[in-house]
C-alpha cells in the first residue's frame, strides 16, 4: 500500500491516507539539515492509466507559471508517465489549450 | 484493413457563425462517409479561452469529433483541413492503442489485487464500508496536487 516505505500509523484500512498525511508532516526542516518529503508519482497513486491531452486541469498542475514542464525532481513523477504527461503537454500546447510560454 | 480509431479536434475562430461551424462539421462528415469512415462522437466544446493568441483571437470554438476509418481518410481530412479558412488549428490523434494499453493497465491492476486480497483470505472485491470512509473536512486537501515543492532549490 504504501510506495514510500513508511512505517505504518496504526491498524486499519486507511493505511494510504495516514501515510499522505504523514508525508506531509515530514516536509518540515529538522536540526538544520532538510527532512525531504518523500515524492509519489501522481498517475501511480491515483491510479491515471491515460494522460490525456484534453484534460487541462490536470495538465496545469504540472506546468507552472511560465509555462515549462514541471520536471520529474520537483514533482515526483515517474519515468514511464512524465513521458506519458510530457506528450500530452505537448499536444495541448498545439491546440492552445496550454501555453509554449508564458510571458 | 481494420478501423481505427482517431480523434480530430479543430478549433474555429470564436466570432465564426453557427452555420459556419455546422457547414464545416458538414465537410467532415462527407469526407468520412466517402472513405467508409465512421463518426463515433461530435462533441461541441463551444468557446473556450486560448492560452495564447492566435491571429489575435483570445478565444475559440473547439470541436472535438472521434472518428473510426483509415489512415487515408485521415490524411485526407488533415489535408482539407490545413487549406481551410477560418480555422485556427486542429489536431488528429489515434486513439485506440492507448485505449487499449489504458485498459490492460487496469484489467491487470484489479486482477492483482484480487489475487491479493484471495491470498488473504478476503473476498475479492471490496465489500461495502471497508477502504477509505468518505471525506471529512481535514481530508479535502490531501487529494489536491499542491504543485511544485520547492524545498530542493
Amino acid at each position: 500500500m504504501s510506495p514510500f516505505g513508511m512505517k505504518k500509523s496504526g491498524p486499519g484500512g486507511r493505511g494510504g491516507k495516514d501515510a499522505k498525511a504523514g508525508d506531509k508532516a515530514g516536509a518540515q526542516r529538522r536540526g538544520g539539515g532538510f527532512f525531504r518529503r518523500r515524492k509519489v508519482c501522481k498517475f501511480c497513486a491515483d491510479k491515471i492509466d491515460d494522460i490525456n491531452y484534453k484534460d487541462v486541469k490536470l495538465l496545469t498542475s504540472f506546468v507552472p507559471e511560465r509555462g515549462k514542464v514541471l520536471p520529474r525532481r520537483i514533482s515526483g513523477t515517474c519515468a514511464k508517465h512524465q513521458r506519458a504527461l510530457r506528450v500530452a503537454i505537448v499536444r495541448a500546447r498545439q491546440l492552445a489549450l496550454l501555453p509554449y510560454a508564458a510571458d | 484493413m481494420s478501423a481505427r480509431t482517431y480523434e480530430l479536434i479543430y478549433v474555429l475562430k470564436p466570432d465564426a457563425p453557427e452555420d459556419e461551424v455546422n457547414n464545416l462539421h458538414g465537410q467532415v462528415v462527407e469526407v468520412v462517409d466517402r472513405m467508409g469512415g465512421k463518426i463515433d462522437k461530435t462533441d461541441q466544446w463551444g468557446r473556450r479561452k486560448m492560452a495564447y493568441e492566435i491571429g489575435h483571437h483570445k478565444e475559440g470554438f473547439y470541436v472535438l469529433e472521434v472518428i473510426s476509418g483509415s489512415g487515408e481518410l485521415m490524411k485526407e481530412l488533415d489535408r482539407r483541413l490545413r487549406v481551410t479558412e477560418g480555422l485556427l488549428r486542429h489536431l488528429i490523434v489515434r486513439v485506440d492503442e492507448t485505449t487499449i494499453k489504458a485498459d490492460r493497465a487496469r484489467t491487470k491492476r484489479t486482477e492483482e489485487s484480487r489475487r491479493r486480497r484471495i491470498a488473504r483470505g478476503l473476498p475479492p472485491d471490496r465489500q461495502p464500508g471497508e477502504g477509505p470512509q468518505g471525506m471529512d473536512d481535514d481530508d479535502a486537501n490531501d487529494m489536491m496536487f499542491d504543485g511544485p515543492d520547492m524545498e530542493e532549490r
